[in-house]
């Protein structure tokens, strides 16, 4: 009937915040590290959305402007890219050296994982490949929205370019698709 | 302490150069000037050399009877000279190279801000209270 205070205690470790907070740090770590990753996908989904909804001239002229805009924005965050990104490595030696860097390095930095292939003709072409790129990963795994698939790379084709141009190497980037979500990036490099 | 600081762009013109305030400043701007021949030179000695490790500290440029002109590069070419007094013997290497590694952090968070443009002079005031700390005290 007349139900008295209900006892509430505490169960749980003497020292709640201690031992717990090792635990929770990793979780909210890697939280943090999905949640930079999550912020940097929707983001350029929405970039892109914008740059197509707003050009006026829906042909090829306009589209070919917004796809140089989105090139454009991806230039600027890859030269600061390729300042930041190498600050405590070591010199690098030859033109590999720094492709090698854009796979690892920088691949990992932004996306999270190492770029799946690079192939090289020795004369200043370089081909990336990427098997599951994250920001192609979410549409299709085929061939369906093939269309729709370069305006979502040219932000990262931009990319390259800034890093390469940072680190002194002036180039000429492309990406192409077969099928999603493989895409290549064909890095020329022009000798002046 | 340093007595000028200056940041060499890649295309080896001035990014940001500033010396403590005296008569003739400008014979601060020719050592830096003429400090750029002899990183060009490490530089291009480095690139030869066989061993691995590339470092981006250069050492002790060149020593004048009353300085002594310390460089560093980046992964970007650009580069940093920094000019010491030379009665300041107290300055070991590791103090230089722990200058310069606050040169290179500011310079990249610098880069990192996007309203500068690349290749534009630096005016940044957070860089130039960095630099500031950095040179000598004078009055």
């Amino acid at each position: 009937m007349g139900a008295g205070p209900r006892q509430v205690r505490e169960a749980g470790p003497a020292q709640p915040g201690q031992r717990e907070h090792g635990a929770l740090a990793g979780r909210w770590a890697r939280g943090r590290r999905m949640a930079d990753a999550a912020l940097f996908e929707f983001l350029h989904t929405e970039m892109v959305a914008e740059l197509w909804a707003h050009h006026s001239d829906p042909g090829p002229g306009g589209q070919k402007m917004s796809l140089s805009v989105l090139e454009g924005m991806g230039f600027r965050v890859g030269q600061a890219l390729g300042e930041r990104l190498p600050q405590e490595t070591l010199a690098f030696r030859e033109e590999l050296d720094v492709l090698k860097f854009l796979c690892k390095d920088l691949w990992v930095a932004v996306f999270q994982k190492q770029m799946d292939s690079l192939r090289t003709n020795h004369q200043g072409t370089y081909v990336l490949q990427d098997n599951s790129f994250p920001l192609l990963i979410r549409m299709a795994a085929g061939l369906q929205y093939l269309e729709e698939a370069p305006k979502f790379l040219a932000f990262t084709c931009g990319l390259l370019r800034g890093a390469l141009s940072t680190l002194g190497i002036k180039s000429l980037v492309t990406a192409s698709v077969a099928s999603l979500p493989t895409c290549k990036f064909q890095v020329v490099i022009q000798k002046t | 302490m340093a007595v000028c600081v200056a940041v060499i762009a890649k295309e080896n013109y001035p990014l940001y150069i500033r010396s403590i305030p005296t008569e003739n400043e400008l014979k601060f701007h020719y050592m830096v000037h003429t400090s750029l021949d002899v990183v060009d030179e490490k530089i291009s000695a480095m690139g030869k050399a066989l061993v691995d490790q590339r470092e981006l500290y250069l050492g002790l440029l060149y020593p004048t009877e009353d300085y002594k002109v310390y460089g560093y590069v980046t992964n970007s070419k650009v580069k940093f000279v920094m000019v010491v007094d030379s009665s300041n013997t107290a300055l070991r290497d590791n103090e230089i190279r722990s200058m310069f590694r606050k040169l290179h952090n500011s310079y990249t968070d610098v880069m990192c801000n996007p309203f500068y443009n690349p290749g534009d002079r630096i005016h940044s005031r957070a860089f130039d209270s960095m630099v500031t700390s950095m040179m000598i005290q004078v009055c």
